[in-house]
């Protein structure tokens, strides 16, 4: 197979040839393990074709004029991925128990567990941190005209993620379970009911029953750790996809240069994949 | 006659140059694999993705059942001023499973509404029906008022103020063996008209009734 063109590597970590005539074509020990890492990753992609793939997503062409408005649409994904970890750990303290278990499991975390209080922090706050930074990067998209053809698909995307942001932040309120958790679920699940037709049946869904009863907890435990991070996690996935075949958008103050070279891809407008 | 047909070729058929496949054949056998591989992969997702949405949207459709709960002596209730009792509405809970009713006994002077074996003690609900915060009687003012959003009720439970959309909920209340019991939630139109238990939030009067239909969840009354 085709070898892939070397990383752009500074000069001095580059591997230096041999010189002519010395040795006898094999590396010396040293040498092979300072090019251990190397070997691993060869390896694997010779199988995998993987760093196609990455150079595809990483070392692709922007627009002229890109500046840190650009960097919102990162600053989401790193806020779930810290939502991610930290809510994984905090699993492991949880009990999604309504007779009393689960607040009792949230003071344990709280009070006792060794950087509980941390990780719980970071969990509460990085929520908040989340649903701010989506609708900054949304707002980045909007004023910027970044939802225009070809990019509708990501947008709606965008705003399935929004959504399921939302009913994140609606389905983990109720976990810790206090009397703020406790009379914020019963007004949200009836703010849902409020829809014509299907909002009784929804609230009684959302609620497993006529009441605030036994599994009440956890379903909504399950659609904050289950069910919504996976399709938030797939549709990223998409979202990325997307971002990357697309390209992103140039900043609308670019006007397009006329170029006494019609060949040139600098052009601002033309930066594609 | 048999031959003016022969050199038609038939339009559905479009590979006839499969080997194996003949003139005039629809269905050939690749056509036949790739429509049963789906048919079975379909049938395979379905075998697991059913059992779970019904497992997850069971509750809508089972009936919780409720007990006659005793909350005192006929005694126990004037019919100028309101008694709180704790009602266990979901049982084995605890605390998340409890509710308060505000109870006295009819007085026909006000209690207007048509009287029957199970309205003889009001007991209305202190969940308030703009969105669910619990209301508090305030002898004072002989008001229910919602630390909410500020619905306030009258005496009877009818909304005066704020952003309720219809009186407070009821439950049915019988006396058996001297004691007051108190059964299953109902809800009430401005005009105190009993309707199956909806949530808070929904509108009984005119169209409301039928968007915001009956649920196949709640308790229901039985006949005896």
């Amino acid at each position: 197979m085709p070898r892939l063109p070397a990383p752009p590597l500074p000069k001095i970590l580059q591997p230096k040839p041999q010189r002519p005539g010395s040795g006898n074509g094999k590396l010396a020990p040293t040498d092979a393990a300072a090019e251990a890492g190397l070997t691993v990753v060869d390896w694997i992609d010779e199988r995998t074709s993987l760093s196609g793939g990455v150079r595809w997503m990483l070392f692709r062409k922007v627009p002229r004029g890109v500046n840190w408005f650009y960097t919102l649409g990162s600053a989401t994904m790193f806020a779930f991925l810290s939502q991610a970890v930290t809510g994984v750990f905090l699993a492991m303290y949880y009990r999604p128990d309504a007779t009393g278990g689960a607040y009792e499991s949230m003071r344990y975390i709280t009070d006792q567990a060794f950087l509980g209080q941390l990780v719980r922090g970071m969990h509460k706050w990085g929520a908040s941190v989340m649903v701010i930074l989506v609708f900054l990067h949304m707002a980045r998209v909007f004023f910027f005209g970044a939802y225009k053809y070809p990019r509708e698909l990501t947008w709606i995307i965008g705003v399935v993620l929004l959504i399921l942001t939302i009913a994140m932040g609606f389905t983990g309120y109720l976990l810790p379970f206090d009397q703020r958790a406790y009379w914020a679920t019963i007004v949200g699940v009836n703010i849902n009911g409020t829809g014509p037709l299907v909002g009784p049946y929804l609230s009684d869904f959302l609620r497993a029953g006529p009441e605030f009863g036994a599994t009440t907890l956890s379903r909504f435990y399950a659609i904050h750790m289950l069910l919504i991070p996976g399709l938030i996690a797939a549709l990223i996935g998409a979202h990325l996809y997307l971002v990357t075949k697309l390209g992103i958008s140039a900043p609308p103050w670019l006007r397009v240069e006329p170029d006494s070279d019609p060949q040139s891809e600098l052009q601002p407008e033309r930066a594609e994949v | 006659m048999a031959d003016r047909h022969k050199n038609v070729k038939s339009k559905y058929t479009e590979e006839r140059d499969m080997p194996g496949s003949f003139e005039g054949e629809t269905v050939t056998r690749r056509r036949f694999m790739t429509a049963s591989v789906h048919t079975m992969g379909g049938v395979a997702a379905a075998a697991f993705t059913l059992p779970a949405l019904g497992f997850a949207l069971g509750p809508l459709f089972s009936r919780v059942p409720f007990q006659w709960q005793p909350i005192g002596v006929p005694s126990d209730f004037p019919n100028n001023t309101y008694v709180a009792k704790v009602l266990t509405i979901v049982p084995g809970v605890g605390e998340v499973g409890k509710s308060i009713a505000y109870v006295r006994a009819r007085d026909p002077s006000i209690d207007t509404e048509h009287a029957d074996q199970y309205n003889q003690f009001v007991a209305l609900s202190s969940r308030c029906m703009h969105l669910g915060c619990p209301v508090r009687f305030t002898p004072a003012a002989q008001r229910f008022i919602c630390p909410c959003h500020g619905g306030v009720y009258d005496f009877r439970g009818v909304r005066t103020g704020g952003p309720p959309v219809r009186p407070l909920d009821r439950f049915y209340t019988r006396v058996r063996n001297g004691l007051v019991e108190i059964g299953p939630r109902y809800s009430v139109n401005s005009e105190l008209h009993r309707f199956s238990p909806r949530d808070p939030g929904q509108p009984l009067d005119g169209i409301g009734q039928y968007l915001y239909p009956k649920r196949f969840s709640t308790s229901v009354l039985p006949k005896d």
